[in-house]
Parts: structure tokens; sequence; C-alpha cells
């Protein structure tokens, strides 16, 4: 027999905390209820024991619901959070799913939303028994798209990379549809599987999806991988394309020179925890890598103490070049742009460079 | 209803959550804020922490050789914008709602 799930309550109002509790209790999983009354409670029983599922509130005195969720997520990444709320406002449930939670539920005022709360933590519970791919790193994409046609899957597979995202649409285990960015049909399926990392979700099935494409699953990822093949004696779309002399050079100078062949580049550094850094092309490496290093950990603290999310991105805009940092784990990549780019042309540049870098 | 109505009955909990402001204020080259288009409700902690940050990047970054006129913070539910103004700086905050880019 599988073990009971642990569900902790976080509320600063002990009588809703006993109503919810006796409400929970009832689960068909009957889970296992503990409660807390404060966020630091809250933080040290999840410290002491394991925990399937937090639910908080938002609105608490002293330590409130997204500044728990903020030391959670970060301490418990694989605790799955839900906010139950009175607080109705579109800002703080922004904000929460930007931390990352699992559901947002306003506090049920009628027995119809009682019986649809019950039934959304009762399934996120059931996900837990399921298992699924949260937390999966180690599936390629080939295998995720294989395992839907084979199992014969009606779903729409979201996969984001970085800063971009597709669609592929399943129908009883064909492929019929693609769609990733301007692209659509065969060439959005072989775009979405040119990447190499990311995230991914299943969706329910899109009946109405016009099909596509005709092609076998089979064929699509013969073709998919061919196209791969070929693309990697190419410069990728974006890139500009450096003498033949002058790659290998490139190459042999630095591993991040292929981050440097897009077009306004100037310069180009990582920065590793520590301090560490690789530059190239950077004049004074050690001055700016201690500044990317120091601004990206101070605006990462501001966001944690703003309760606004994950920092994606820092730009600045100078007289005599434009830089754009962007994170990935403990490590800050930081680009220099020749001063005649606009900003979305940083932006969009960046946003290619960060998933290359990604990737 | 009763029992119903103590689902989402609060009490006077002294609750601290805070919105994101919308707004901007305007720092003069010491840190002090001269301007200021933000919520009263913000606490003014927060704006002081957003400005020393902004005038300290700014400042590192002249030293490090690359000085820079325009920051723009990207989190997932804010977005900062802060221009160099004479050593001073005028920076703004705008909340992002769920989906915008």
């Amino acid at each position: 027999m599988s073990a009971r799930h642990k569900v902790l309550l976080l509320d600063d109002d002990q009588d809703l905390l006993e109503l919810y509790r006796e409400m929970l209790a009832r689960l068909p999983s009957q889970p296992e209820i503990h409660t807390a009354t404060s966020g630091a409670r809250a933080i040290s029983l999840l410290e002491s024991e394991p925990f399937s599922l937090l639910i908080s509130d938002l609105n608490m005195p002293k330590m409130d619901g997204l500044q728990v969720l903020t030391i959670v997520r970060r301490k418990f990444p694989q605790l799955r959070t839900a906010v139950m709320t009175s607080v109705v406002d579109a800002q703080f449930r922004t904000r929460a799913y930007a931390m990352g939670i699992d559901l947002f539920l306003e506090k049920p005022n009628t027995s119809q939303e009682i019986t649809f709360f019950l039934d959304c933590i009762e399934s996120l519970l059931g996900r837990e028994l399921d298992g699924g791919f949260r937390g999966v790193q180690s599936k390629s994409l080939v295998d995720i798209i294989q395992l839907e046609c084979l199992s014969q899957s009606s779903s729409v597979l979201k996969v984001t990379n970085g800063a971009l995202s597709g669609k592929i649409w399943f129908n009883n285990g064909d492929v019929i549809d693609a769609e990733s960015q301007d692209l659509g049909g065969e060439a959005a399926f072989r775009k979405i599987l040119s990447w190499k990392t990311g995230n991914f979700e299943i969706l329910p099935a899109d009946p109405e999806r016009p099909r596509t494409i005709f092609n076998s699953y089979q064929g699509l990822l013969l073709e998919s991988a061919q196209a791969l093949d070929e693309a990697q004696a190419q410069v990728p779309e974006g890139e500009s394309a450096p003498s033949p002399e002058a790659a290998p050079v490139l190459a042999a100078e630095s591993p991040l020179a292929a981050l440097a062949r897009f077009n306004g580049v100037e310069f180009v550094m990582t920065v590793r925890a520590g301090g560490k850094f690789d530059s190239w092309s950077a004049e004074n490496p050690e001055q700016i890598s201690l500044w990317v290093r120091q601004t990206m950990q101070r605006f990462r603290a501001l966001g944690d103490g703003l309760q606004a999310g994950q920092l994606s991105q820092l730009e600045g805009l100078g007289p005599q070049c434009h830089v754009a940092l962007v994170s990935k784990a403990d490590n800050d990549l930081c680009v220099g742009f020749h001063r005649s780019l606009s900003q979305d042309l940083v932006r969009e540049t960046m946003s290619k460079i960060a998933t290359k870098w990604a990737s | 209803m009763g029992f119903l109505n103590l689902l989402t009955k609060r009490g006077q909990t002294g609750a601290t959550l805070v919105r994101l402001p919308t707004g901007s204020f305007t720092l003069d080259p010491s840190g002090r804020i001269v301007a200021s288009t933000l919520p009263r409700s913000f606490p003014a902690g927060k704006v002081r922490q957003i400005g020393d940050l902004v005038l300290s990047t700014f400042r590192a970054a002249r030293e490090a050789g690359i000085p820079l006129t325009e920051l723009i913070a990207d989190y997932a539910a804010l977005k900062l914008t802060a221009r160099e103004l004479r050593g001073g700086a005028i920076i703004f905050l705008a909340p992002r709602s769920l989906g915008q880019k």
C-alpha cells in the first residue's frame, strides 16, 4: 500500500485551518493534513519532514504568502504548491504563478466551489501518484513524440525552449499539426525538433485542429534528423557567416565564439558561481565579470524582495555599447552589443543567443 | 450559509500583502527621491532600495568601462526601466499581467 500524501495547510486563521482540515481529510486519497498558522512555522515543518503539497494563504501578517512561496520554491523545488486566497487580484495571481505554483484558487464560497476546490486538490495529489514528467530531464523530444504516437494519444505537446515555444498536435497517435513562432506544419515540427533542451507539458487534445501534416511520425522524425545533420554543417539562421579562414581561429580562441557570431555582438562573457569567468573579445574582462556577478545577484535579490518573480533578463543601453544579461542555474551570461543596435534588436538577438547558450 | 461564510471571514490580521506599484520616481545623484508617482501604499523602504540599486549599478557599470544610460530589468511579474539623469535617475515600474510579454 502506498503511503498517504502529506498536505500542509498554511493560514493565519486557526478556524479556517480546522475547516479545511476537515474538508481535505475527506478526499478519496485520504491525505494526512498538517497545519501551520505562520510562514516560519510552515517552513520549519517542511524542513522536518517531506510533504506532497503546500496550500498557502496569501494575506498573512509578518510573512505573507508570496514571501513564503519565494522561500519554499527555492528550498523545496519538488514540492507542489497551491495558493488559496480571498485576494481576488490578477496581479497577485500573476506573481504567484511567476513563482512556479501549481494552482491558484480563490477561497470557496459555495458548496459548488468547495467541490471544485476539493477536486482540484485531489487532482493535484493524483498527479503525484500517476508520476509524469515533472522534473524529468533525460528524455529527448523524439522520445516524448514516440511515446505519444505509440500510445495512440490525442493531445497537444507544448514545448518551450528559452523564449521560444511551439506546439505539436496529436490525434490518435498521428502528428497532425505543429506551430512555432511564425512557422506551421512540418517546418514548425522540424524547428521544434532542432531544440536540444527545454520544458514541455501535455495539454488536452484539440479535436478541432485542422490537419496540415500527413506524413507518418516515423517519416517526420527521420526527415527532421536528416535536416539536423545537414544543418550542423551550415551557419544557423540569424548568425553572420564567418570567413572560412576566421572560423577555425574563432573556434580555437574560445567556445564562446559560437555565441559571438550573431550580428552586432561585440563581446561575450560567462560568469560562474564563485566569480570565475570566460570571455570573448571583452575589454576589462575582470571588471566586467565582477559587475555582471554583482548586478545579477542584486537584481535577483530585489526581485525576491518584491516577490516579482524570476529575473528573466537585464538590459543596459549605453553610449559606447549595449549589454544584455541572463542567468541559467548559477551561471550568468553577458553579451555586449554594438551601440547602433536598437533595444528591440538587442532583445531579439539576446533571446537567440540565450537559447543557444542554454542548449 | 453561515458555515460557508466562515471560509472567507477575515479578522484583523495586520496583513502585509503589498501590490506591485505602477508609476515612476526620480532620484537626484545623492539618491534622494525628488518626485514620485508611486502609490503611498508602496513602502518607502522598497523605493529607496530600488533607487540605491539602480544608482549603484549605473556607477559600477561606469567603473567597469561600460557606461550605461538606461537599464531594463525584466521580472516575471514586473518590468523596471531606469534612465540615467545627470548622475541621478528616473525609474519606471510596471507590473505585468499573465501572458504579457
